[in-house]
């Protein structure tokens, strides 16, 4: 109560008010400074693999293998230059664009297309297939390889860019988000309304539903987008061609070609990760 | 009413039409890919032209006896354990201490952005900029750690079995625990906020509070990595591969199932033994997946 000479002045309320915090300023500054300390730590080991390889990438291969790096140099461009020979990453980041672009939009169209159905429409079975899409969700079905490697070599897809977007169009987790998402905020009106002005049942989808899902369906292609541009196992063993290469692709070559060069490898994966760091540093804002 | 209903069977139709392409698309790249590796499974197959032997149950004879694959087995599950364990703990603590309101944290959206971020990198470049990194002559960590006195001489992290699985192991703790800390950070938000603050008013402590009132709060979330951590877990490839050259160095301590099943179809080419290795990390995966919802159908009940 040695508090209260100070705020003589202060209705009751105040006072118990400024007690408190004045109180929880003091006991906690210890174990606070001690939480501070813990998550800078934490951030620090978050961010120094980060920072390794942003400091290497800009000294030559020499340097790095014998001293310890911590401030930056003028070798980046030297190690771009010589990276750039071999892997040409540039065609990497536009294969990976293309690539994920487009199973994005297919996965986010169709995935749509298939939640609308299964969330406004009655029929035989409907909660069959939908334990189906369930099911192919939980079981890793990316990794049935040798099968999948049957199917595509079969079709003649093999090292066509292609056997990597079309099966986008089966993405289970967008179907399983967006369903629920339409059931809440699809009302049946809107349908029945639009079904009396003579809207066909595409059209319906098309011009009314799609754009209300719009939030959500974004949400999910951004996972979508970031899962197909990581994705390494499929490109790995559909992709031969060198131009045909995407961005994780390109940045394993580099060890393959340069194994020793490690200014060239570091510039390579600094290269691969920079465009993802610069949008997300934009976006977390 | 009965108009209503013709009304229903009317458009249902429909239903099919929007499901189809899907459904197409799912037979031909998952459905059918499952069961033609299970029929692969019980042949012999080169991948040429040759058509698959039939060879009955040999492989899966094969695979019990199989002392690598055992081995791939248990590395994957040490690997996957000594991750998710510290992630899990790490994520829960880290989402408590940023969504508590009476711990004022200055830079919560820094440090969160900060943990989430290597998790948005490429898995690859992940792995090769750790391999570079923890090199046993050339690589960062090693400077580091002789500069400040830890080691004396450069320590060969990748020649070592258990500093490899370490390795691993640290790689994907330093990928995933972000990503798990924002589904954390989700759930405990989605808590009503009145709990807390009568927490509060009736002077529970922060530990008190996190462990009867967040930790149940947010059992669905728990459930929801742990379920995403298993299939995630038991399927690795990318870190392992790359850390490893591809070949699950040293002496094997680093291979994982999906690595090996991958050697051993795309690099032997023994098409027939690879998809008995899917097959066995098929049964695997359910096994592990049956636990965890049974566990998540006990919590839901006693709740």
């Amino acid at each position: 109560m040695s508090y209260s000479a100070n705020y003589s002045g202060a209705t009751a309320k105040n006072l118990n008010g400024n007690f408190n915090t004045v109180k929880k300023k003091g006991s906690f500054s210890i174990g606070k400074g001690i939480l501070y300390i813990f998550l800078s730590l934490l951030a620090v080991v978050c961010a120094l693999p980060f920072y390794f390889m942003i400091i290497n990438s800009t000294h030559s291969s020499a340097d790095i293998a014998q001293k310890f790096l911590l401030l930056p140099g003028l070798d980046f461009l030297d190690n771009y230059n010589r990276m750039i020979k071999l892997v040409p990453i540039w065609t990497g980041f536009f294969n990976s664009l293309v690539i994920a672009t487009c199973a994005t939009v297919l996965s986010g169209y169709f995935g749509a297309l298939t939640s609308f159905g299964f969330a406004k429409y009655k029929f035989k079975g409907k909660e069959f297939l939908f334990a189906i899409v369930l099911a192919s969700l939980i079981v890793p079905q990316q990794i049935a390889l040798v099968g999948f490697y049957k199917v595509v070599s079969s079709i003649h897809l093999m090292n066509n860019r292609a056997a990597l977007v079309i099966p986008a169009i089966a993405s289970a987790s967008v179907v399983f988000f967006v369903r629920y998402y339409i059931q809440s905020a699809v009302s049946d009106s809107v349908m029945e309304s639009a079904r009396m002005d003579g809207c066909g049942e595409f059209r319906i989808f098309n011009s009314i539903i799609l754009p209300m899902i719009v939030p959500s369906l974004a949400t999910m292609s951004i996972f979508t987008f970031i899962g197909s541009w990581n994705s390494y196992l499929l490109p790995l063993f559909i992709l031969s061609d060198q131009n045909k290469y995407t961005v994780p692709l390109m940045t394993a070559l580099s060890k393959g070609v340069y194994q020793n060069d490690y200014g060239a490898v570091y510039a390579c994966i600094a290269i691969s990760m920079m465009p993802i760091i610069v949008v997300f540093s934009f976006c977390s804002k | 009413m009965l108009n209503k209903l013709r009304a229903g069977d009317k458009y249902g139709q429909y239903g099919y039409i929007f499901i189809a392409p899907f459904f197409l698309v799912l037979a031909i790249f998952t459905i059918f890919p499952m069961c033609y590796s299970l029929y692969l499974s019980l042949t012999s197959w080169d991948g040429s032209t040759v058509a698959p032997k039939i060879v009955g149950f040999a492989n899966y004879v094969d695979l019990l006896k199989d002392d690598t694959f055992r081995q791939a087995v248990a590395n994957t599950l040490i690997i996957w354990l000594s991750n998710v364990a510290p992630q899990m703990i790490c994520a829960i603590g880290l989402a408590a201490i940023l969504t508590d309101k009476y711990t004022e944290i200055k830079g919560k959206g820094f440090f969160r952005a900060i943990y989430y971020l290597p998790n948005l990198v490429t898995m690859a470049s992940v792995g090769l900029l750790f391999y570079y990194i923890l090199d046993w002559q050339s690589g960062s960590l090693n400077f580091l750690l002789v500069k400040i006195h830890v080691f004396k001489e450069p320590f060969n992290w990748l020649q070592d079995p258990t500093a490899t699985r370490g390795a691993i192991s640290f790689t994907l703790w330093w990928m995933w625990f972000g990503y798990s800390m924002i589904i954390f950070m989700a759930g405990i938000k989605a808590i009503p906020e009145d709990l807390f603050e009568a927490a509060h008013v009736d002077g529970a402590n922060r530990m008190q509070t996190f462990l009867n009132i967040t930790i149940p709060g947010i059992k669905g979330s728990i459930m929801y990595n742990c379920v995403t951590s298993v299939i995630g877990g038991l399927t690795m490839f990318d870190i392992p591969y790359v850390l490893t050259n591809g070949v699950g160095s040293p002496l094997d301590k680093g291979l994982t199932i999906v690595n090996y099943m991958y050697n051993m179809t795309f690099k032997n080419y023994n098409f027939g033994y690879g998809a008995t290795i899917y097959a066995g990390m098929f049964v695997i995966v359910l096994i592990f997946v049956a636990i965890a919802f049974k566990m998540l159908d006990k919590n839901l009940a006693t709740n």
